[in-house]
């Protein structure tokens, strides 16, 4: 069966008797049941791993306590390990590094897991586009949302949290591509070179920033 | 008492054309000393009655836009019974070496301020228990980000940083005794070994 995960480690072995019944399956009654039921259980029990690193953070302790409260979500359980987590919140900008960190945190999230990115320099390097800093978590984890602010206020979070639940309703059992995890070279970079410095490029008044050189 | 001023003017009576400069800026008194003579005015600042610079308060350095203009190493100084604060600087030809004598055995603080202005500005400090780099990671080799040749986004390009960042083991930014306070016991004094031997409740005395 074709389930391939380039982590060492994914829980692919119990699914996959399961997985290869029922991927042979053409969507039906049985998997499109199935798949609700996996789904709405997914979706409403996502045990975030929160990556906090700047002042994002302090909005994301805020979306957690008691005013605006996750745990209506189903996000009851604060994840501070990475092996009991479905989905890495990073909230705040990520230096360089910490890259390997972040990196070796999502490595040992097992699947199925998911990634949001909170604030501008999760997103994009944010204000800033300088020498330590990562230009968007995503040229080192895949992402699935990512939500605008600095810092988002905590309906923001808590908006990009439900369109990650929207997301995950939309997913299927058959569909395995969404499973498999793409290396493109052996130092860890998950995306072509080329790909990085693209997204890392400046925009915005950033490019008038290069004092020297 | 003696006020940061008359500090300045004790030291240059004590240490002659060693005094490059005296200003004052902003109610700051500053003193800018030669490297070969400024750990042994600092001890003299310290030690000398009267005088008790006692406390560090911080260990940095300037790189300015003019390229003619010296990098230099700031020592802020404070005497804690006195309250008078003293700025020292040293200047270093940019093009020749950039090494002066580490404060490390007057001031204990001195050894992560001193490891962060050898780690921004390149500047290393002999005598120095760990000079080794402190925010940046410790294989990095683009050089020295606050110097002012130092492009804002670094010299090498976006992937080549990725690449390299993440390839930097992130458990290798300890030393050893960081790691394992148990494996550093039998080089520690034997008053810290008895309070980790013992917890910290001890006698006061
Ligand atoms: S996006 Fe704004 S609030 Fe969030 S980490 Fe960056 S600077 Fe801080």
């Amino acid at each position: 069966m074709g389930l391939k995960s380039a982590r060492p480690g994914a829980s692919d072995t119990k699914e996959g008797g399961l997985l290869s019944t029922v991927s042979t399956l053409s969507p039906n009654f049985v998997t499109t049941r199935l798949d609700f039921l996996a789904n709405w259980a997914r979706s409403n029990s996502l045990w975030p791993m929160p990556f906090g690193t700047a002042c994002c953070a302090i909005e994301f302790m805020a979306t957690a306590a008691s005013r605006f409260d996750l745990s209506r979500f189903g996000m009851e359980r604060m994840s501070f390990s990475p092996r009991q987590a479905d989905v890495l919140i990073c909230a705040g900008r990520l230096p360089f590094k910490l890259a390997p960190v972040i990196r070796r945190i999502w490595d040992q999230m097992p699947q199925p897991k998911w990634a949001i990115s909170m604030g501008a320099c999760a997103s994009s390097g944010g204000i800033f586009d300088t020498y330590a800093m990562v230009q968007g978590i995503d040229t080192i984890i895949p992402v699935d949302v990512y939500v605008p602010g600095c810092p988002p206020r905590p309906e923001g979070l808590m908006y990009g949290i439900m369109l990650l639940q929207k997301k995950i309703k939309g997913e299927s059992l058959t569909d395995l591509s969404l499973r498999q995890e793409f290396m493109v070279n052996p130092d860890g970079l998950f995306l072509a070179p080329e790909k990085i410095d693209e997204l890392s490029e400046p925009f915005g008044n950033s490019v008038h920033q290069t004092r020297s050189q | 008492m003696m006020t940061a001023r008359e500090s300045a003017a004790a030291l240059a009576a004590a240490f002659g054309t060693a005094v490059l400069r005296r200003s004052e800026s902003c109610g700051d008194t500053i003193v800018s000393v030669a490297r070969e003579s400024a750990h042994e005015m600092l001890q003299w600042l310290k030690e000398t009655p009267g005088q008790d610079f006692d406390y560090l308060t911080d260990v940095t350095a300037v790189d300015y836009r003019d390229p003619g203009q010296p990098l230099e190493v700031v020592y802020q100084l404070r005497s804690l019974q006195r309250k008078v604060d003293l700025r020292i600087k040293i200047p270093l030809d940019k093009s020749g070496d950039l090494s002066v004598d580490s404060v490390w055995d007057l001031w204990k603080g001195a050894d992560w301020l001193e490891r962060e202005v050898f780690d921004m500005f390149g500047v290393t400090f002999t005598n120095h228990p760990d000079l080794r780099r402190i925010l940046m990671w410790e294989t990095y080799r683009e050089g020295f980000p606050l110097r002012k040749d130092f492009p804002l986004r670094g010299h090498y390009s976006r992937a080549e940083q990725t690449r390299q960042a993440l390839g930097a083991n992130p458990e290798a930014h300890y030393s050893m005794e960081e790691l394992s306070i148990a494996a550093a016991y039998d080089d520690l004094p034997d008053d810290m070994r008895e309070r980790l031997a013992t917890g910290e409740r001890g006698e006061v005395k």
